[in-house]
């Protein structure tokens, strides 16, 4: 049984303009010790899913259907006691801003005491020991010192670190970074990821890596999830996504990198601007801003689709491209048949 | 240091930006932005202008264009030294600024027009009314803007369209040099490439030439024809972005380069990291010698004790290290 499973899960914010269906329809499964990447642009839903799963949503929003089971153990609407248990003691998230997510008026020991304390049996004097050993294992220096001092003492990467810290002191079986190391320098953010591998194979959890960067999701992540506009278009290994991409918004993603062999050429961005999503199209989500959208694109959504055993896709290219090559024959008159 | 053949557009002898901070009551203590930093640009070209944050690189940017008095050094267009206030005034109308931040960078009570017109009116560049308008409607179609949008405010554009706005308000005057301050960072990588794009075929239509700082590696190798690495207010290595994107002399500049997180999972797996220990000094405290000494991994005696020189080891390639020879 995995770990965790997410099974269409459907969140909506509502807000005075209408019902923002944020997540629409997200599926996917977490095994023990694996790093699992979510993808998409700003908007696309992939912070909002971390949100659900942990149900710190902002109070107009809310999960309408779907179910999030951890262990076995349902999750949506299980209340807050049992959600109490959950947070921070299972799973633990680290939030993109380290410098807004601390506590100014206490001091660093104080704050990480207070998870440990909040979250097992152990009395304070232990907990100051474990809140010395997390800091230490994330590599600050000093941390009997340091454990007095305040969060404006530290430096960004410093900060990222004491929240990991926090975040692992409960050895919770999750860990959800939610962008990481979107505020940090390069050289920064390669020491917080080496961080985070080494304490994964280590510790053996799970990670759920939110971000943008294509980078840092090949860098870290066994598998990956790539969100549009509030759904699910690609997933498979790692490998899958970046060397055999199914979906054309995929695709575009990987043409709009630039890398070291686009300089001086020009590179092939994805045309148009991200969909609004109180006005949902009723067929693909991406078919607007698709170059190669077909009837069919703009009118139905494509289910999601098997190409291989590990690898999922929703795009209707590949019914198009299995016709061509002759691998998917259409029975009698029937529209757009379905694959495999 | 400036290549044989063409005069530089730009050229800066070792400029100094000091902020005085106060320490305590009546004390203050010089923060050295920019400690004397030398370079030039040629026409048409782009120097890409990385480090991390604080190293000052924005400082330079906000500097070269007199939004700040430089402290120290010379800054040259043309041949022409920009000093005298009627000079800045001058300079002003061929060097431009494109700001980080397409959310804060633009008033909100002004409508697209205002904001594109605003520095045709303060350099009184355009004879009418008509001619104005004609103008801000050209300005806007070079950077792909629709004419029915003059009348509309900034809050109703998406990141991407506010910087062509940005990028639009820079091209008013006419410029022949544009300072570029991270303005892709903010946006989607999708949008991303679409202001990339633009801003290549604005150089190849209008003739530009770019100073274009930026955190993001990828970006910069993509865009510049030569990179200039700084560190703690200092230029440590500039070469061709090729040469220093393969090649990197400085230690630094090889940490960097290496820490770059590059989109293909095999190359990612078997990419050896320079890993640094330790964050950057605060310039307030910087350490003597050569800055990146306490960070660096090949860090001796020497490096405490003076400041290494920048100077060309190979043709156009300059780095500040007084162990280049050992390291590499």
């Amino acid at each position: 049984m995995a770990l965790l499973e997410v099974n269409d899960l459907h969140t909506s914010f509502f807000t005075d303009a209408g019902e923002v269906r944020a997540v629409n329809g997200v599926s996917f499964s977490l095994e023990r010790g694996k790093v699992l990447g979510i993808v998409g642009e700003s908007g696309s839903g992939k912070s909002v899913t971390a949100y659900s799963i942990m149900q710190i949503l902002a109070s107009t929003g809310k999960i309408v259907s779907g179910s999030v089971k951890f262990d076995g153990q349902e999750l949506v609407n299980a209340g807050e006691k049992v959600m109490k248990t959950i947070r921070g003691n299972k799973i633990s998230i680290i939030f993109q801003d380290p410098m807004t997510s601390l506590n100014p008026t206490y001091t660093i020991g104080k704050q990480l005491m207070e998870a440990i304390l909040l979250h097992t049996s152990r009395n304070r004097k232990q907990a100051r020991e474990r809140a010395v050993e997390m800091l230490r294992l994330v590599n600050i220096n000093e941390p009997e010192k340091r454990m007095k001092q305040y969060p404006f003492e530290f430096s960004g990467g410093m900060r990222q670190r004491i929240m990991i810290a926090m975040a692992l002191a409960c050895e919770p079986d999750i860990l959800i970074a939610d962008e990481p190391t979107t505020a940090l320098d390069v050289t920064i953010q390669a020491q917080i990821l080496e961080l985070m591998k080494s304490l994964q194979e280590e510790l053996g959890m799970a990670i759920i890596m939110i971000t943008h960067d294509l980078g840092v999701v090949a860098q870290l992540c066994d598998e990956v999830i790539v969100m549009y506009a509030g759904s699910i278009c690609e997933q498979g290994t790692a490998d899958d996504i970046f060397y055999t991409p199914k979906h054309e918004y995929t695709k575009g993603l990987m043409r709009s990198i630039p890398t070291a062999d686009t300089a001086g050429t020009k590179l092939h961005p994805i045309t148009g601007t991200p969909i609004d999503l109180l006005n949902m199209p009723k067929g693909c989500p991406f078919a607007p801003r698709c170059d190669n959208a077909m009837k069919i694109c703009i009118n139905e959504r494509c289910e999601r689709m098997q190409m291989s055993e590990t690898h999922f896709s929703s795009c209707w290219m590949n019914v198009k491209q299995g016709i061509d090559d002759g691998s998917i024959v259409l029975e009698e008159t029937q529209e757009g048949g379905e694959s495999k | 240091m400036s290549e044989t053949g063409t005069m530089p557009l730009i050229e800066v002898k070792d400029l100094k930006e000091y902020f005085n901070i106060n320490t305590g009551l009546f004390k203050s203590k010089p923060l050295k932005a920019v400690d004397g930093v030398s370079f030039s640009i040629r026409k048409g070209e782009t120097l890409g202008l990385v480090g991390e944050s604080g190293c000052g690189k924005t400082t330079v940017g906000r500097t070269l264009l007199h939004l700040y008095k430089p402290t120290g050094g010379e800054i040259y267009y043309n041949g022409e030294r920009i000093e005298s206030k009627e000079s800045i005034r001058e300079f002003r109308k061929k060097a431009a600024m494109v700001f980080q931040d397409p959310y804060s960078s633009l008033n909100p009570r002004m409508t697209v027009a205002d904001i594109i017109g605003e520095p045709l009116d303060v350099h009184k560049l355009c004879a009418s009314k008509k001619e104005r308008g004609e103008r801000i409607l050209e300005l806007m179609d070079h950077v792909g803007l629709n004419s029915e949008h003059a009348s509309r405010y900034a809050h109703e554009f998406s990141g991407g369209q506010r910087q062509r706005i940005g990028i639009a308000r820079a091209l008013a005057v006419n410029p022949d040099f544009i300072v570029c301050d991270e303005p892709v960072s903010a946006l989607d990588v999708s949008i991303q490439a679409q202001v990339i794009n633009m801003f290549d075929e604005l150089q190849d239509r209008l003739g530009l030439t770019y100073l274009f700082i930026a955190h993001d590696l990828l970006v910069v190798r993509h865009i510049s024809d030569r990179i200039a690495v700084m560190y703690l207010g200092r230029m440590v290595e500039l070469a061709d972005a090729a040469e220093i994107y393969d090649h990197p002399l400085h230690p630094y500049s090889q940490s960097l380069m290496s820490a770059v997180p590059v989109p293909d999972p095999k190359v990612a797996r078997a990419n050896k990291r320079i890993m640094l220990t330790g964050d950057i000094p605060s310039p307030l405290n910087a350490p003597s010698g050569c800055p990146f000494r306490t960070r660096c991994p090949y860090a001796k005696e020497q490096c405490a004790e003076s400041m290494p020189e920048f100077k060309e080891v190979s043709k156009g390639h300059f780095v500040a290290c007084h162990r280049v020879n050992e390291v590499n």
